[in-house]
């Protein structure tokens, strides 16, 4: 996927300003900045949940816009953080979603394969007649990320994962994106706030401030005391563990 | 075997039905028994085929057909109060009718039905775009719009029969009652069965759409039109029952809530109970309004008013109980779940 000169104007505000990068293939990219840095609203337009207002998103050789949705969605899924509905649906069912741009209403013998895969990967075997309003803010989330995996996209989007997750549901939640990437060979892009949980857990990372991308590249390179000040205004300290840069600020 | 297990509750609701029917049927002011029936009494089977019949037909299409709506438009509306009384879909419909009567006095009843479907779905889509663009926080504000919203529809309505001396004429309609319901007169209402179909056919994608905007694109399913077909079927069903026995509230409100407190949310999951209950209630109804002051009948949407409104208040204190149960367990979970790790 080929990102090249996008741009987003709200209101005569330019959120987002002449981006141009490419997401490497079966890796684990994350999107860090602070708020309001157009991050976001990057992702939301190489999903096409928002319209772009000028430049070029080329998907597997092909623009965007002229992919039908039905198709793309067999290629690339998006999790937002505004999955707090109060639909009174069991995981199964929440799961069997995902199969829908395949099969829709009629789910045949692979899909319902897929889907206990996906629940079984996701360890919710043993909740999956329960009703996903009954569940706690870590499992729901393992819910949607298991219909995603039953969506069995290539490409998997996703805001802010951690969001609302204690540190145990977090740091849980990183390691299974891992995983997608390294043992169904997905690749992840997404947008993280925590800035360690985006340098221990990914390949590379694209930094923005004011809608445009001021560092991109692999974590060793885009983690720096000088690079991390640029971005967030903020004194840091870079330690190294486990081989990976991680960082301190208070 | 396992069939009947799983669907235990749709089979007690569908035995329940065919027992209330048959008992409807012979409930009235006009003697009318089996024996009679089957011993060939013309008059008898008279009464049957032009009265009784055609009645329990259209207390069945109603209830199936008011409560299927009311499900489909809270699902796509993400807001369990929604429906055709709260979402202005029935004073719509009803403004249509006066408008029929005014203008074209001498319109047959499918023109009478076109024209309130039309409203139906214009008073429908008006509202969805008003809650749409203002996007409430507080989901109790989505009803309130749409009642405040119906009111002044219904105030409309009511000023314009005033002023074409129409008052009267329109009361039929105002307030549902099954006492007019006669062969030739009511089959329009039978327009709630394809309706009903199509809903069914389109269920998931109805889920689909309530799980929200995103939700709906990343699954390549195309939220805008899935919720114009969702609203037209709703308010064409809303149209039909109300041009044949009138305005019939809380249907569409109690029963989805009722049903999705035991099933769930999955529309293919509760469709079918959805609509058996609500034509069960419709029946009892019914029935209750024939017996109370038997030989008169009052208006069965008086009964429904009163006993939906006691079980409306049931379900709220019950979901707000349930709420905060709710959040209790998850505090407690969460507590355990720090213990142990």
């Amino acid at each position: 996927m080929k990102i090249e000169k996008l741009t987003k104007t709200y209101d005569g505000k330019t959120v987002v300003d002449q981006v141009d990068f490419e997401i490497p293939k079966g890796k684990v990219l994350s999107l860090i900045g602070p708020n309001g840095a157009g991050k976001s609203t990057v992702m939301h337009m190489i999903s096409r949940l928002i319209a772009k207002d000028t430049g070029c998103i080329t998907f597997k050789g092909k623009k965007l816009e002229a992919w039908k949705s039905k198709e793309l969605s067999k290629r690339l899924a998006i999790l937002t953080q505004s999955n707090h509905v109060q639909m009174k649906l069991t995981v199964r069912e929440l799961v069997a979603f995902g199969r829908f741009p395949y099969s829709g209403s009629h789910l045949n013998k692979e899909d319902e394969e897929l889907i206990q895969n996906a629940i079984d990967y996701m360890e919710l075997t043993q909740m999956q007649d329960q009703f996903i309003d009954e569940l706690s803010g870590g499992q729901r989330q393992r819910a949607y990320i298991a219909m995603v995996i039953a969506q069995d996209t290539e490409y998997v989007l996703l805001d802010e994962p951690t969001n609302n997750l204690d540190i145990y549901h977090a740091s849980n939640m990183m390691k299974t994106l891992r995983k997608l990437c390294d043992e169904l060979h997905k690749t992840v892009i997404m947008v993280l706030h925590e800035i360690n949980y985006a340098a221990f857990y990914s390949d590379y990372i694209c930094a923005f401030v004011d809608g445009k991308i001021t560092n991109f590249g692999p974590v060793e390179e885009v983690i720096t005391k000088e690079n991390l000040k640029n971005i967030y205004k903020v004194d840091f300290e870079i330690q190294e563990v486990k081989g990976k840069p991680l960082s301190i600020y208070y | 075997m396992d069939l009947i297990k799983e669907r235990k509750f749709t089979f007690i609701l569908l035995g329940l039905t065919l027992i209330v029917s048959y008992a409807s049927l012979f409930v009235g002011v006009l003697d009318m028994e089996l024996s009679g029936i089957l011993g060939k009494d013309f008059s008898q089977i008279e009464i049957l085929l032009i009265s009784r019949l055609p009645r329990l037909l259209a207390i069945l299409c109603t209830g199936v057909g008011m409560s299927v709506a009311g499900l489909i438009m809270q699902q796509l509306c993400m807001n369990k109060f929604v429906s055709p009384t709260t979402g202005a879909t029935i004073s719509s419909a009803q403004f249509g009718i006066l408008m029929v009567l005014v203008f074209i006095p001498a319109a047959t009843i499918w023109q009478r039905a076109i024209i309130a479907s039309l409203f139906a779905l214009l008073g429908t889509w008006i509202y969805i775009y008003f809650i749409q663009k203002i996007q409430f926080k507080d989901v109790v504000m989505v009803p309130l719009v749409g009642i405040m919203f119906g009111n002044v529809i219904g105030g409309i309505t009511n000023f314009v029969a005033y002023k074409f001396e129409m008052t009267q004429a329109l009361s039929s309609w105002l307030t549902g009652h099954f006492s007019m319901v006669l062969r030739g007169r009511y089959e329009i209402v039978y327009l709630v069965v394809p309706l009903v179909i199509c809903a069914f056919i389109f269920a998931n994608h109805f889920n689909i759409v309530g799980m929200g905007k995103d939700f709906s694109k990343n699954l390549g399913v195309n939220y805008n039109v899935i919720l114009f077909i969702g609203l037209s079927i709703a308010a064409m069903i809303t149209a039909s029952v109300v041009v044949v026995v009138g305005s019939i509230s809380y249907i569409g409100l109690i029963v989805p809530n009722l049903v999705a407190m035991f099933k769930g949310d999955k529309i293919r999951g509760t469709l079918v109970d959805t609509a058996l209950l609500g034509a069960l209630f419709v029946l009892v109804c019914d029935i209750l309004a024939r017996v109370v002051i038997a030989p008169y009948e009052l208006p069965i949407e008086l009964i429904i008013g009163i006993l939906g409104s006691v079980v409306f208040i049931a379900i709220l204190i019950r979901r707000l109980n349930h709420g905060r149960k709710a959040i209790v367990r998850k505090e407690k979970k969460t507590m355990i779940e720090g213990a142990s790790s």
